[in-house]
């Protein structure tokens, strides 16, 4: 999947110490019944001008964590600042905060044109004014040839473009998108994640999403948070999330991962052994960090970052034997499932180069699977 | 076997139109009968509708029953939309389950029970506050609202709670305060209901005897009081015109509605 480029001057502020965040999210928890935590002490800091993603999967308390920002679910502890300014006590219709729901909420018996309006009348802008605007958003999403319609006159992707629009038209300072994409079709919803990152870099206001979809996060986002269980997991540019998870949550929730349970035998510098009882010779990674000699840890190798081999390596380290016992054939790639000695399945990703009907591989064949130290991470147990 | 498929399909629906429409249509024939005894015909005649028109005493009874259904139907709507919204927005209160069976209760409560204990209070009332002064149109009215807003609760009811809950959320995020929201978005939304409640409303206080016979006084005659109690000293023709003309307004009404409503769906799809 191709990513949007982007502007790299806009990006780093997260890595500047001194910058001061667009949006401070500071131990913000949410009780329902006294007893669900819904979301748990989370802060966060983020900057403008990004698309920040909360991913994680249904009932981990994203979309209440974006309710509470656009103030419709009230905070139990915690404070919510745009700049600086606290607005955790603010209603939903006095903050600068607009948001687009994942039904999309049209207003079925207004046009278009007059669903986009809506927020501009709130403000008691002039006729005139508000014409302009109204015009200026439909052609942002190319439905100035729709305003006279009603929502039900339009298809899944035209009422998306048009939700868009109407939360974009009051030029918040922030937007929130809940699931933007989850209505569509799969077609639609790649050219869209484009025209979406296009928009937000046009206007350049700050977008908070939330979504369940890793691929979409990975796609648009410019720093993402995993949630789970109320909580947040990592927060970390697409990249760092995918090739350095936090932890086994994180490594298995992005991207497919084989993780090697095992202890570590000795460190020298910044290469770590491990054996592991699912491989039969030692693990060798890279690892910024000392570890101490018997520490419990999970190594996590993606399935595209292991090579199969003809033969074992002569250094006798990160490799394993095993069994083809699933073949799954995507056409661009093709994924086995390898049974190990060791009792593990490992999944290998191969691409496939030549034009065959099958891979390299079949069932029952007997293969040597192998990886460098800097193929993967090393997590803590 | 064929032929005889449809022959007996085609005689099935007559019987079941006839047993529908045929008192109907029979009332609407004898309507224009000249004879004097309506189950004798004597020809072809619009006498009746004449000596209706200069009938002071019905005349003033439709316009009675007609005040009293209007106002009826108003206030109906205004409280079983208000008890409609309780029940559909305040998902758990303490009370909600009693609350709900109280609205409901006058659905399946017996006629003669409403129209005794509506009388049973006026008079104690009177007697305790000196409101209401005797009973009339006054009491009629009040009687049917508290019957005809459980009517207009449910239909209501039914509209709002397959409302999407976001639109609420999406005009407060878009800077609406909560009354605006109701005004400029639930309201419109939920009118169809509303227009529903109101006719239904209309309709019953119109048509009700039971209750209306036991809290009304001395002057205050609804239309289906008069009906009544002429049929019993022997049916008038001017009856039968009067309810022909109901009907006529009546039907016409559902298919001006019914074309509508049709208009609307057909642009909505297009």
């Amino acid at each position: 999947m191709p990513q949007p480029r982007r502007d790299p001057a806009s990006l780093e502020s997260w890595q500047d110490p001194d910058a001061r965040p667009f949006l401070e999210i500071r131990g913000v928890t949410k009780v329902f019944d006294g007893a669900t935590y819904a979301v748990d002490d989370v802060s966060l800091k983020i900057f403008r001008g990004e698309f920040f993603s909360l991913l994680g999967a249904s009932g981990c308390g994203k979309s209440t964590l974006l309710r509470m920002l656009a103030g419709l679910e009230r905070c139990t502890q915690g404070h919510i600042l745009i700049e600086d300014e606290d607005i955790t006590d603010l209603p939903p219709f006095e903050r600068p905060v607009n948001m687009m729901f994942q039904s999309y909420a049209l207003f079925p018996h207004m046009t278009v044109e007059q669903n986009v309006a809506f927020g501009l009348r709130q403000e008691k802008l002039s006729r005139q004014e508000i014409r302009t605007r109204v015009g200026e958003m439909l052609e942002l999403v190319r439905m100035t040839g729709f305003a006279r319609r009603k929502p039900d006159q339009l298809s899944g992707g035209q009422r998306q473009r048009v939700a868009l629009a109407r939360s974009l038209a009051k030029q918040p300072k922030l937007l929130l998108l809940d699931e933007p994409l989850g209505a569509l079709d799969r077609k639609l919803r790649e050219s869209t994640q484009f025209e979406l990152v296009n928009i937000q870099e046009r206007v350049g206001t700050t977008f908070i999403m939330v979504t369940h979809d890793q691929e979409e996060a990975m796609t648009m986002s410019t720093r993402l948070a995993v949630m789970d269980a109320g909580r947040i997991l990592q927060v970390g540019t697409p990249s760092e999330v995918y090739e350095y998870p936090a932890n086994r949550f994180v490594a298995e929730f992005i991207g497919a991962a084989n993780l090697f349970d095992g202890r570590v035998a000795s460190a020298d510098g910044d290469r770590v052994t491990i054996q592991s009882e699912g491989a039969p010779s030692d693990i060798v990674m890279h690892h910024p960090q000392p570890l101490a000699i018997g520490t419990p840890v999970t190594v996590a190798l993606r399935p595209e970052k292991i090579r199969l081999l003809d033969e074992p390596p002569p250094e006798d380290v990160n490799w394993i034997r095993g069994t083809v016992r699933e073949i799954g054939y995507l056409g661009d790639v093709s994924i086995y499932h390898v049974g190990t000695e060791g009792g593990l399945t490992v999944q290998v990703q191969v691409t496939n180069r030549g034009r065959r009907t099958s891979g390299p591989l079949t069932w029952d064949d007997v293969v040597c699977l192998g990886w460098d130290a800097d193929a993967g991470v090393v997590l803590p147990a | 076997m064929t032929g005889r498929r449809p022959f007996w399909l085609f005689t099935a629906l007559a019987f079941g139109y006839a047993f529908l429409y045929l008192p109907i249509v029979t009332l609407i024939v004898y309507s224009f009968n000249d004879s004097r005894l309506v189950t004798v015909w004597g020809g072809f005649s619009t006498r009746w509708y004449g000596e209706l028109l200069r009938n002071e005493q019905i005349l003033a009874a439709l316009w009675l029953s007609v005040r009293i259904a209007a106002m009826n139907a108003t206030f109906a709507t205004v409280l079983g939309t208000l008890a409609a919204l309780t029940l559909v927005r305040f998902a758990r209160f303490r009370t909600r389950m009693l609350f709900a069976g109280m609205v409901a209760a006058p659905l399946v409560m017996p006629e003669v029970i409403l129209g005794l204990s509506a009388l049973l209070m006026f008079v104690t009332l009177e007697q305790m506050v000196g409101w209401p002064a005797g009973r009339g149109m006054t009491t009629i009215t009040i009687a049917h609202i508290t019957f005809t807003t459980a009517f207009v609760a449910v239909v209501v009811q039914s509209r709002l709670s397959q409302l999407d809950g976001s639109l609420e959320e999406a005009a407060m995020d878009l800077g609406a305060r909560p009354w605006k929201v109701f005004l400029v978005i639930i309201l419109p939304i939920i009118s169809p209901a509303l227009i529903a409640g109101w006719l239904l409303g209309f309709t019953l206080s119109m048509d009700d005897l039971v209750i209306a016979s036991f809290v009304s006084g001395p002057g205050a005659t609804t239309l289906p009081m008069v009906i009544y109690s002429s049929v019993r000293m022997g049916v008038s023709p001017q009856v039968n015109a009067l309810a022909t003309i109901i009907v006529v307004v009546v039907s016409t009404g559902v298919v001006v509605a019914g074309w509508l409503l049709h208009r609307q769906g057909r642009r909505r799809q297009s």
